[in-house]
């Protein structure tokens, strides 16, 4: 009988998706990441055209993300007769040109063009690029296709056919299948998601919860907010199938207020799901009873600890306790409660649909399936990948990233977050899993993954992530409270040129004890980035203490701006106006000279100087500069 | 009713109620853990990760407020991991602690200086950085009590003694280092109804709430 009402609900909505691809549609990514470049105003810009054009048989839609954030905005045009094609870098303009050139003429704009999205004859796809023999979607692979604010087209692409299956089955099998699999919590240590359920299940309670942790919050990373905001339903399923398994029949996504678009196109799913009664009271006519609420939360970094965000939806502070208990034991109001990140979640469906050996057939065997970046920082392709476990770093870099920005030279991955370290280039062929990253002291972490370039310092980098999660501490506990506090200061006093040689190895030494004792995770983890660095790097640090330098030139109070008289145009002023404190002038040659004593290294000299001259230097030590000026001298 | 179980601590044997906290166990029996935070019959606190001890069996120390007991444990109050934790934390609290003790009310009835001398720990770290914030002010709108929040360790006892006995008036705010336990608007204790009873400076292990002489 359950069947019976889903493949009603499945014909509808493969029906529904049959009708759109008959059609010409154009589909805009208007996930955040697209937002940001304006893919708002590209998107009114189509409307518009479509109207002074007269077409009125075309089909605007919103898609999310797709993944390519680098070539936002982002149109792909399904046209019959065409394959869809995917146009990046789309601006107002691009978009009228699109519309009047390719829907009204037959031009396919391949200037434009970033690759089909299905194979063809015509125009090479996204699998065609070496990206894309890297790549493999599981979580993704409808982001940016179907629509966030239409159920239908999730189901007609097989989405809730994993929830009809599971009801027709016991949350014992269930539970086996999800145990079989695998699969390791992807929120950032990897713990075995069947055992939390397990754990879960197991206790006899007529009131259990299921929580999904979208409280996002490391500097760098979007995967989350992605994949709420391009494919909200794939979670809902897994959260779905999370409340079955255990017996919860209430449910929370727990997600920052600093995600206003996922809140909105998680809200609306939830709504629509009820509506065709795959969520709410008696699901698919079954016995199985599930609401599902969301909670914002107020934007705390901690909160993404469970115990802290469960503190936080009580009403209190979100503020880490002991465990054990652990959640699944006595969770939310002391109840058993499993909870489980956004990409974990996702997986679920998938899992259940396709079986366990399938999922195993991905990554490793300790490491089964995919993992999710969001590459940042100075590489070419920023965005979004999926690969399999056991993808290389250098090819995530190389391949799907296409490398680093300006020709510059790599330096670093940081990867984690403010709880991942820095792998530097001699271990970039170590491979993407959860136990070979925390073997060279980084994490696997949620799935940020900054890329570091020769002009990042890394004493900077580790400093910054240590002023981050001091910041983000909550302050209960002795160690992370004042020992983050400690070691930052002594990071600050090394990046001014004021450290001590001791300081380095009492850094490692406070670092292991913060590790050791600190009461929750966020302590536990907080010195990764400088354990990793001084472990990686400490050259960098050794010159910043003996030597007074920063190898990076990044460092202010260790650096200093100097211009080049030989390679002074002298007649360009460039310089002068670009200085927000006019301490550059012109000597009795028309050369420019920094008054050092004013000069605030703001970097804008050397941005507004001409490549052709090329004249402003950084030097450091600053003492490089009495060198420099004592060779004018003679 | 819970069994009773046996366990050793340093060699000793004592026995126990199932389930009870190893810390209260272990200091039943005149076995000295420092501690600062945990109060007995409560939920464990866990934030002055002082109490460490070694559980033969466990891989890392563990913080003995947060260990129930069980029969035939094996403790160790010491070893090299508890002592050089124990060190550093206490080290930690006193790099954010306003140290003067000859002019201390809590002077002689310290915790503070229990675990000095227990553990033969310098009350003034060398290494470490000062952190306290020597500008935030001493309360002293109340005729009997009086708050030095510089020399608070926050450990929220007076919290929860407050809760109890007075108006409930106190609490945690902000976060990182500049965790306080103040007011509700962070106002004087008189203008926040303080009740003058006193339960909070008899809680207070470091002399940070006191009794005026």
């Amino acid at each position: 009988m359950n069947n019976e009402t889903f493949q009603k609900i499945k014909q509808e909505a493969l029906a529904d998706w049959q009708a759109l691809k008959e059609k010409t549609v154009i589909m805009v990514g208007t996930a955040t990441c697209g937002r940001a470049v304006g893919a708002v105003e590209v998107m009114r810009a189509i409307d518009q055209e479509l109207a002074n054009q007269g077409v009125k048989d075309a089909v605007l839609m919103e898609v999310g993300c797709m993944g390519h954030c680098y070539a936002e905005p982002l149109v792909i045009i399904q046209k019959p007769g065409y394959p869809a094609i995917c146009y990046g870098y789309v601006d107002e303009g691009t978009a009228s040109v699109l519309v009047k050139e390719f829907i009204v003429g037959d031009d396919l704009c391949i200037e434009f063009a970033l690759a089909a999205t299905e194979p063809n004859d015509m125009f090479p796809t996204f699998e065609d690029f070496p990206r894309g023999m890297v790549e493999q979607k599981i979580v993704m692979e409808n982001c940016g296709i179907i629509d966030p604010h239409n159920i239908n087209h999730y189901i007609a692409n097989g989405g809730y056919e994993a929830l009809a299956n599971a009801i027709e089955m016991t949350p014992e099998q269930v539970l086996q299948e999800i145990k079989n699999s695998g699969l390791r919590g992807r929120g950032g240590a990897g713990f075995p998601t069947g055992i939390k359920w397990e754990t879960c299940q197991n206790i006899e309670d007529d009131v259990k919860y299921v929580i999904c942790n979208a409280d996002e919050g490391d500097p760098g990373a979007f995967m989350d907010r992605a994949l709420l905001e391009s494919n909200p339903h794939q979670m809902l399923e897994g959260l779905a199938l999370a409340a079955f398994t255990v017996g919860a029949s209430h449910g929370y996504i727990y997600i920052r207020a600093e995600y206003p678009l996922a809140v909105e196109r998680v809200r609306m799913a939830i709504e629509q799901a009820k509506d065709k009664g795959l969520l709410g009271n008696s699901v698919l006519g079954s016995n199985f009873n599930l609401e599902l609420e969301i909670f914002q939360g107020s934007g705390a970094f901690v909160c993404g600890e469970e115990t802290a965000l469960i503190n936080s939806m009580q009403g209190y502070p979100g503020i880490p306790r002991h465990r054990p208990p652990f959640p699944a034991q006595a969770g939310l109001w002391n109840k058993p409660t499993v909870i489980n990140n956004v990409k974990t979640l996702s997986y679920v469906s998938h899992i259940i649909k396709k079986g366990a050996d399938w999922f195993k057939s991905i990554g490793t065997p300790e490491n089964p399936g995919t993992a999710i970046f969001a590459l940042a920082g100075k590489i070419i392709n920023t965005g979004l990948t999926e690969v399999p476990m056991s993808t290389t770093l250098k090819q995530i870099v190389y391949d799907v990233g296409s490398g680093i920005e300006k020709s510059k030279k790599f330096k670093a991955v940081q990867i984690g977050g403010p709880s991942g370290g820095c792998i530097p280039e001699s271990l970039l062929d170590t491979s993407i899993d959860f136990d070979s990253l925390s073997k060279i002291g980084a994490m696997m972490g949620s799935g940020g993954m900054v890329i570091l370039d020769e002009d990042d310092c890394m004493v900077e980098i580790a400093r910054f992530f240590l002023d981050f999660t001091q910041k983000e501490s909550c302050g209960k506990c002795t160690f992370c409270r004042i020992g983050t506090k400690q070691m930052l200061d002594i990071l600050e006093r090394i990046t001014k040129g004021e450290g001590v040689l001791e300081d380095i190895d009492y850094l490692g030494e406070l670092a292991q004890n913060i590790k050791n004792g600190s009461l929750c995770n966020l302590g536990k983890t907080a010195p990764n980035p400088v354990l990793s660095t001084i472990r990686h790097f400490r050259d960098e640090y050794e010159a910043h203490v003996i030597e007074k330098r920063c190898p990076a030139l990044m460092c202010k109070e260790l650096t200093t701006f100097y211009i080049l008289p030989e390679k002074c145009e002298r007649s360009c002023d460039a310089c002068i106006g670009s200085c927000p404190v006019e301490c550059i002038y012109s000597n009795e040659d028309r050369i420019k000279v920094i008054d050092q004593e004013k000069c605030v290294k703001c970097n804008s000299c050397l941005d507004a100087c001409p490549p052709q001259y090329d004249a402003v230097i950084k030097l450091s030590p600053v003492d490089m500069l009495k060198v420099k000026e004592n060779v004018i001298d003679e | 009713m819970s069994k009773t179980v046996n366990l050793t601590i340093d060699d000793k044997q004592v026995s126990a109620q199932e389930g009870e906290m190893l810390l209260w166990v272990a200091l039943e029996n005149d076995i000295y853990i420092p501690h600062l935070c945990a109060m007995k019959d409560y939920t464990p606190y866990a934030a002055c990760r002082l109490c460490f001890v070694e559980v033969e069996g466990k891989k890392a120390p563990v913080t003995s407020c947060t260990q129930p007991v069980y029969e035939n444990m094996v403790v160790h109050t010491r070893s090299e991991r508890v002592d050089e934790l124990v060190k550093k934390g206490f080290e930690l609290i006193m790099s954010n602690h306003h140290l003067d003790c000859k002019n201390c009310p809590g002077n002689k009835n310290c915790e503070l200086q229990k675990i000095a001398k227990a553990r033969k720990l310098p009350l003034k770290p060398k290494k470490l950085i000062q952190q306290v914030n020597e500008e935030l002010p001493i309360d002293d709108s109340m005729d009997k009590i009086v708050y030095d929040p510089r020399k608070c360790v926050l450990c929220g006892k007076c919290i929860t003694a407050c809760k109890e006995n007075g108006n409930g008036i106190l609490n945690f705010a902000h976060r990182g280092i500049d965790r306080v336990i103040t007011t509700f608007g962070n106002i004087s204790l008189k203008e926040a109804g303080c009740l003058d009873c006193g339960a909070c400076a008899e809680v207070c292990p470091v002399g940070a709430r006191s009794i005026k002489e």
